[in-house]
């Protein structure tokens, strides 16, 4: 007799869509959903209403529950989840997504749609979500059968964290969710058509190291993808065996300890000059998970042209990435972590080492340009410098705390002077520059570390734009710390006008600011207003000392402070202007 | 310059608006792109007639190539290899002009596949230049209506594109 087995699929319990949906996040150690309810979400609400394993913060807006999850994500290194309804909710949502998508942040997004049979008929709260998240997801779904639900959500986890990470989002139909199948969750999954490169070709790491060696002067260029790929303890390594200067991209910031004399600072269009002038004056440069793009290294051209001989070596995940912008002489494709780990081990069988004497003289070149003080600004203001409360921030919480920041002048300062020693604790939206992230990034982080200081660095236009999720913290006890740098304009924009566009502000100054201290009351929170320089530090010290509560720290800051260095818009690296040019 | 990507995709809907929306986001140029299924059910041919520096068309490979449901991408241009075009050209075939439409269609191994009494649909397989040779060789007020599916394009040899 022939002996039967059931298919696969077969062995689990029966489910509903939904039950699956939220068991499928069990299975894959979810803690966290960042959410809101609605018509095409019901029952996956009703499925997650019944169990305890997963939580679910519930925002006040969908745009801050992608920003949280993928807060979440920047704290942890883990995927964040998102769960929203159809039509609005995923529109709201697009934004958070993008935002993910273009720092390639891990995240699965689970969205309501209406009925399979309504599909197509321009239904209550329909939209083609799959073409709408299109060209700013990894990759997406649409469920139509509920026996492919589980793998769906399988690979779409899967997708978002291996390789170059990123958005997936898997759409629900609400009948999907409601109809019923037998429950299995595949352990691994293969797909044919995706299979992201980890190892580094051995040869091409080889020709890195001896192009390294040989360097004159040598640059290492270290961007977010050694942040997303756990790099940074071979970075270090790296950096400190070899001597050789290093600097981290706004993305990358911690990937490399600020505080080691061989970093030289952010580089950039608000890079320092010492960064800046050795990116453009090297002869051999080493690119770790970074992309060469055009608030980095400027006009490609000029920079080309900076030094004709520069070979450069790039190490990346995304071969897209690789030749993108520039053209490199040495590409490796690659996990950074495991490429630089391969480099390593050579490096420290090699029998020579660096040119000890041309490596002196490109430092002393490189303690020239630092002198430029380039990051110098008036201390002695009586109004109260926004440079000035970063540097406090960083005393007040020992430089150990989680920042986030929303977009434009401070995100640029809290960059500049919060000096970060370790990846993971700089979040902001470098890629999408998206104003409104620093509050929601904060609540992820916060969610994942409620132990640790959490402080958004934010700006009065920037906040309010998630200003709302001021009520989620509420709801759910996340005590961050908003340190507002009120300068009453949307500052980035108000320099570019004074830069470009003969100091005419247009509509960069808000005539109606709320009263922020008032504000965060309402909300149930502590609010403090700060006035003059000499009470920075205390403020911050009160601030971070109510450990239980969010505090909302309105700081009063100079109105016509800029942000400098800068490179302007299409310019070369080397063209920077300073403080001391105006 | 000129090149010719054969694409192999998953099967799945939305494939297609994939390929195409990377192009148009990312601002490549689409000459002719053509699909259809393969003897693989699962998986459907794309070719793409795209034109780009080297440096343009080695992105639009690495892009995708990252797309999830592209299995795999190859520039035919860089080999050796074979490409075809179909076109159906509608041209107005009456009075002493019939015949002469007739040879011309002959001399570039058209077959006429449709006919009435003032007009012939005529059938024509070739590369490209060849179909715009043909075009240049008639009246151009004799053509009525034009159709033309594109280029599709395979190696020579034994070398197959396979997942």
């Amino acid at each position: 007799m022939e002996l039967k087995l059931p298919p696969l699929a077969e062995t689990g319990e029966t489910l509903t869509g939904a039950e699956i949906a939220i068991r499928c996040l069990q299975e894959e150690k979810v803690e966290f959903v960042f959410g809101y309810p609605g018509g095409a979400v019901l029952f996956i609400y009703d499925a997650l209403f019944n169990q305890k394993k997963v939580k679910h913060i519930l925002v006040r807006h969908e745009q801050g529950a992608l920003h949280a999850a993928d807060g979440y994500a920047r704290a942890t290194g883990r995927p964040g989840v998102a769960l929203v309804t159809s039509g609005p909710g995923v529109t709201n949502a697009v934004t958070g997504i993008a935002t993910a998508y273009m720092d390639s942040i891990p995240l699965v997004v689970i969205t309501g749609q209406v009925p399979t049979r309504a599909i197509g008929e321009d239904a209550f709260q329909e939209c083609d979500t799959v073409g709408i998240t299109r060209p700013c997801v990894k990759h997406n779904f649409l469920v139509k059968d509920v026996n492919e639900l589980a793998i769906t959500i399988k690979k779409a986890f899967h997708i978002a964290t291996t390789g170059r990470p990123g958005p997936v989002l898997v759409d629900i139909p609400k009948d999907v969710s409601q109809q019923s199948a037998r429950f299995h969750y595949p352990e691994k999954i293969h797909l044919r058509s995706y299979s992201p490169v980890v190892k580094g070709h051995g040869g091409q790491i080889k020709k890195a190291l001896q192009l390294l060696l040989e360097a004159r002067r040598p640059m290492i260029y270290v961007g977010g993808g050694a942040i997303l790929g756990e790099a940074s303890g071979e970075v270090t390594e790296l950096v400190r065996l070899l001597g050789y200067p290093c600097t981290n991209t706004l993305m990358g910031l911690g990937a490399f300890p600020a505080s080691d004399k061989r970093f030289v600072g952010m580089l950039g269009m608000h890079g320092t000059v010492e960064a800046n002038m050795a990116m453009q004056n090297c002869d051999v440069l080493l690119a770790v998970g970074a992309r060469f793009d055009d608030r980095v290294i400027g006009n490609p051209a000029h920079f080309a042209a900076g030094s004709a001989s520069r070979k450069i070596i790039h190490i990346d995940v995304d071969p897209s990435s690789i030749s993108k912008r520039v053209r490199v002489d040495v590409p490796i494709v690659g996990h950074v972590k495991d490429v630089l780990g391969e480099m390593l081990a050579l490096l420290k069988a090699a029998k020579t080492g660096p040119d000890a004497a041309a490596l002196g003289a490109w430092w002393d070149q490189i303690a020239a340009w630092r002198a430029k003080d380039c990051l110098k600004y008036d201390r002695a203001s009586p109004i109260i410098k926004p440079q000035f409360v970063i540097e406090k921030l960083w005393e007040v919480t020992k430089g150990e705390a989680i920042v986030t920041s929303d977009v434009g002048q401070h995100q640029m300062w809290a960059a500049q002077f919060y000096r970060f020693e370790k990846p993971r604790r700089w979040i902001n939206s470098g890629g999408l520059g998206t104003m409104g992230v620093g509050l929601p990034y904060a609540m992820g982080a916060k969610l994942a570390f409620p132990d640790a200081d959490v402080a958004c660095v934010t700006g009065e236009a920037s906040v309010q734009m998630c200003i709302q999720e001021l009520s989620t913290c509420k709801q759910y006890h996340l005590p961050v710390k908003l340190v507002n740098l009120n300068n009453r304009y949307m500052g980035m924009v108000r320099q570019w006008q004074e830069f470009f566009h003969g100091n005419r502000y247009s509509e960069s100054y808000m005539d109606a600011l709320p009263d922020f201290v008032k504000l965060a009351e309402a909300y149930g929170h502590v609010g403090m207003r700060v006035e003059k320089p000499a009470d920075v530090e205390g403020a911050l010290r009160e601030a971070f000392a109510q450990k239980d509560r969010l505090v909302f720290l309105d700081i009063i800051t100079d109105q016509t402070e800029n942000v400098f260095p800068m490179v302007p818009g299409g310019k070369g690296m080397s063209e920077m202007i300073l403080a001391e040019d105006l | 310059m000129r090149h010719i990507l054969s694409i192999l995709v998953e099967n799945e809907a939305g494939a297609l608006s994939r390929v195409a929306g990377l192009f148009s986001a990312r601002g490549y140029n689409i000459e002719s792109l053509t699909v259809a299924p393969t003897e693989d059910a699962t998986m459907s041919r794309m070719t793409i007639l795209t034109t780009g520096s080297d440096e343009v068309v080695e992105q639009i490979t690495k892009q995708l190539n990252k797309l999830v449901d592209v299995v795999k991408v190859v520039d035919l241009s860089e080999g050796r290899h074979i490409e075809r075009e179909l076109m159906l050209v509608k041209v107005r075939a009456a009075g002493k002009d019939r015949e002469e439409m007739k040879r011309t269609a002959d001399i570039f191994r058209g077959r006429i596949i449709d006919v009435t009494d003032k007009s012939y649909t005529i059938e024509l397989t070739g590369t490209t230049e060849k179909l715009d040779a043909f075009l240049e060789a008639l009246d151009k007020s004799a053509i009525l209506e034009t159709v033309r599916t594109g280029v599709s394009g395979i190696g020579r040899g034994e070398w197959v594109l396979k997942a």
